[in-house]
């Protein structure tokens, strides 16, 4: 049993880490606490659903899949828009207002939702079910999970390959640590900022359509992994790779154990542990 | 009044401040200068409590304060100004003096009274602003001031900390030239009455010359030289680090 | 206190408030009672941002808090259910959650105090409505009519009840709410806190003590969102787990903006307005969420100041005008 707990574990840990990846790139480079970025998980989630349930099974079965990567590119889109009629508003203002703009964003989007796909919910187990089942250790577990975390995980690798070989990726550690230098050094802040905002959104959306095929995509979808994708970044430390990593891992673990030990305790536990972590180290585990 | 012993802070491999030993007595006027990143603001931070030295003692009326929070040493006495300005910006000017002195007094916790009704307190900052000549002002907001009267406000405000010991961090930076001397003028008469010990950080030689009763020189973390303003000016090696003057 | 023209407006307005029930259909009191008790809890949340600096997404907690201590006493203690017993244990119990969760948050730098705010009422969320043979989850819980002093309700419905007795007492708490938080806010302790707004690092060095003055205005704003929770009850005649999601405490910080948070009389103004916005959003469409969110963006780029602000922003300018003539 534990074995499946882990895998649980390392499988939330994935989706988290997707997540908070996208929070910490919005939040390191731009400074903004996205509080949409469960809209666009969601918006993500309701994309790929609708995708892979229209191919249906006019398509070889690799094409789901490929399909899943919609959710990375119409959020991506989204994030792009939303970037360019809102958010560039938001650089000069307070904390206080971007929370709302992103608020007022958040319920905005939650009725798009509701005005593009109605209120039911949408089923698309298509990819999940192909994958089958596999023996691990004398364990059956479905497949489709190892391959989100395959998916997390190169993700996760390519995004610290751009930050760290690439240009792009060296000009957006720059602005995230020091925004007026970077302006100094003639950085296009503007240019910069909607690609790194269009990163983490899609990022979100990628998320949330490799979720979909293990549950349906409902209304409300976002709010749950919002909140833990701030757990995440609080306890990770913001604006840190290494830190959205370990905290999505513990946080994952401590979901998955925590429900299959005693479902109410999953969250205080998690608070709890959260706490402690907090009270040694107020700046998370590698925060600045 | 304030004894240093050998005071070190290093930020990563940069000395900010050495070894340093000093001393003020009361109702002395001490001026600090130096290049710029010679530690002087470094220090006034460590005696203010901003930051924490990684090694000596600092001692304040034989009390040690060396790692004591920013709160214990402005009871004791030890009050501060800013390079740049640090007002309340969206507050009155006489707000921005009396808010200091309800803290000193432990009125926060206790006063349970509209701040308008404790006359006695709204009286003291009055003539506090009137004896830095600001008391006309008194109703306007920071955005309303001239540079000179921002930097003036600064200075009230770590006034009315009734500080026996005040840190001014270059008083005049920023201030229009016509402006420094009456600026000081109103600063030093209102330290003299008062008999505060203070310690000045200033680039403008005139003004240091012109106020202080000692002047110390640092230099990469380390004070060089200490004496009265003329003596300090003549040494050598002040004239060569600070002045850039090589004969 | 006399010399200064505010009071006389209050006063006038306070006067006229005691005629509302005589005006207003049944229906449109208790839309107004909702406003009410949503300004109480205005009044409270703005001490803690507008003039001390800290925005919180989760003070729904505090206003689960007093609404299900309400509910809790109706269930499980009949026999004490009475207003006069009521609020003050409301009081209590949003003291002691939001010193608890409120020690927490204010160690931190604003961003993670946001987070940290957010995420602790959403562990209330998540508590209330899984321990749902306890609190009654996602059904919640019914909140009979209580008695007062002794006087007992039973066999008046509710809209009666709304329209005689409870009115006058709900206008009673606001009052009490609007003279100590003006109390509060003008007092040096008021002071203190706009100084922590405005410059920490100055505060800090004045002697403030920083921290520990953030978390007295986090208690006391818990306290005024919790009596507002409580009052919130009676109208409502039900208390879900909701009221502790991040969503509905983003609906306080939206009245509050929506009147603005510079001026002390902003969250009344805005709690009033919300709640005759949503409800006309909810009344006429399917997709309010999308005008209520619209609406805040649009409000917070034109208007920052809130409505109250821009108001007053207005009058500043005419009265220049005149002087200036």
């Amino acid at each position: 049993m534990w074995i499946i707990y882990t895998l649980n574990g390392l499988y939330f840990a994935a989706l988290l880490f997707l997540i908070s990846l996208g929070l910490n790139i919005i939040l390191g480079v731009m400074g903004i606490l996205n509080l949409a970025h469960g809209s666009l998980y969601a918006i993500g989630a309701f994309i790929a659903a609708w995708i892979i349930i229209t191919l249906g099974t006019h398509v070889p079965p690799f094409f789901l899949y490929v399909s899943l990567l919609s959710g990375l590119a119409g959020v991506g889109i989204v994030g792009f828009l939303m970037e360019k009629s809102l958010i560039r508003f938001m650089y000069k203002r307070t904390l206080e207002y971007q929370l709302l703009l992103t608020f007022g964003a958040l319920m905005l989007l939650e009725d798009v939702i509701k005005m593009i796909w109605g209120g039911q919910a949408y089923y698309a187990s298509a990819p999940f079910e192909l994958l089958g089942k596999v023996d691990i250790f004398g364990n059956v577990y479905p497949a489709y999970f190892l391959f989100v975390m395959f998916i997390a995980l190169i993700a996760g690798l390519l995004i610290w390959l751009f930050m760290s070989k690439t240009k792009l990726g060296i000009m957006l550690r720059a602005i995230s640590l020091d925004r007026e230098m970077a302006t100094g050094l003639g950085l296009d802040i503007t240019g910069l900022s909607t690609f790194a905002f269009v990163l983490g959104a899609g990022l979100a959306g990628l998320a949330g359509a490799l979720v979909v095929p293990t549950t349906p995509a409902l209304l409300g979808f976002g709010h749950e992994p919002l909140i833990f994708g701030f757990i995440v970044v609080v306890v990770g430390g913001l604006g840190s790779l290494k830190g959205a990593l370990v905290g999505s891992l513990l946080v994952g673990f401590t979901r998955s154990f925590g429900i299959a030990v005693f479902p109410e305790i999953e969250l205080p536990l998690l608070f709890l542990i959260a706490g402690i972590i907090l009270v040694v180290k107020p700046e998370g585990l590698f925060g600045r | 009044m304030l004894t240093i012993d050998n005071l070190k802070k290093h930020f990563g491999s940069v000395k900010a401040v050495d070894h340093v030993n000093l001393e003020i007595k009361e109702g002395e006027i001490v001026s600090i200068i130096g290049t710029n990143g010679a530690g002087k603001t470094t220090l006034v931070n460590l005696i203010s409590g901003y930051i924490k030295p990684d090694s000596g003692r600092i001692q304040f009326l034989d009390k040690d304060i060396t790692y004591a929070p920013p709160y214990v040493r402005i009871k004791l006495g030890v009050g501060r100004s800013f390079q740049l300005i640090q007002l309340f910006s969206n507050s009155t000017v006489l707000d921005n003096v009396r808010i200091a002195l309800f803290s000193k007094y432990g009125m926060i916790r206790r006063g349970l009274l509209p701040a308008d009704r404790y006359s006695s307190v709204t009286d003291e900052a009055i003539k506090i602003l009137d004896s830095f000549s600001m008391s006309d002002k008194k109703n306007l907001t920071p955005k309303g001031l001239s540079e000179g009267d921002l930097k003036i406000l600064d200075i009230a405000i770590a006034f009315a900390l009734k500080s026996k010991l005040l840190l001014l961090d270059e008083p005049t930076s920023g201030v229009a030239t016509n402006d420094k001397f009456k600026v000081m003028d109103s600063i030093v008469k209102a330290i003299k009455k008062e008999g505060i010990s203070t310690l000045i950080i200033e680039h403008d030689m005139d003004i240091v010359s012109g106020y202080s009763d000692r002047v110390i020189v640092m230099h990469e973390g380390k004070v060089i030289a200490e004496g009265k303003p003329n003596e300090v000016m003549e040494n050598k090696e002040v004239k060569a680090t600070v002045f850039g003057i090589v004969s | 206190m006399v010399k200064n023209p505010r009071w006389i407006v209050y006063s006038l307005i306070f006067i006229a408030l005691l005629f509302i029930p005589r005006i207003l259909s049944i229906h449109d009191l208790m839309l107004f009672e909702y406003g009410i008790t949503f300004a109480i809890v205005g009044l409270g949340f703005n001490l803690l941002l507008g003039y001390t600096g800290l925005l919180s997404f989760g003070h729904g907690a505090y206003f689960a808090t007093g609404a299900y201590t309400v509910a809790m006493i109706a269930k499980y203690l009949p026999q004490a259910y009475s207003l006069e017993i009521l609020i003050p244990a409301a009081l209590f119990f949003s003291m002691v959650l939001s010193i608890i969760f409120g020690f927490v948050c204010v160690r931190h730098t604003k961003i993670f105090f946001s987070i940290l705010a957010l995420s602790l009422s959403m562990l209330l969320f998540a508590l209330l409505f899984k321990l749902y043979h306890i609190t009654g989850g996602s059904d919640g819980l019914r909140v009979p009519l209580p008695t007062l002093f002794g006087m007992s309700f039973k066999g008046i419905r509710r809209p009666e009840f709304l329209s005689g007795t409870y009115y006058y007492f709900l206008l009673g708490m606001f009052s009490v709410s609007f003279l100590v938080m003006k109390g509060i806010v003008n007092s040096p302790f008021g002071k203190a806190l706009q100084a922590i707004r405005d410059n920490e690092v100055r505060a800090e060095l004045i002697g403030i003590r920083v921290r520990r003055y953030r978390l007295y205005s986090f208690i006391i704003s818990g306290m005024f969102v919790g009596l507002g929770g409580a009052l919130w009850t009676f109208v409502n005649g039900h208390v879900t787990a909701d009221l502790s999601h991040w969503v509905f405490s983003g609906e306080i910080v939206y009245m509050t903006l929506l009147g603005g948070f510079g001026i002390f009389e902003g969250p009344i103004v805005g709690a009033i307005i919300f709640t005759y916005l949503k409800l006309y959003a909810m009344g006429n469409t399917q997709y309010w969420m999308f005008v209520i969110g619209g609406t805040l963006i649009v409000l917070v780029l034109l208007l920052p100041n809130g409505i109250a602000g821009a108001f007053a922003g207005l009058w500043t300018k005419i009265k220049k005008g005149v002087e200036e003539t």
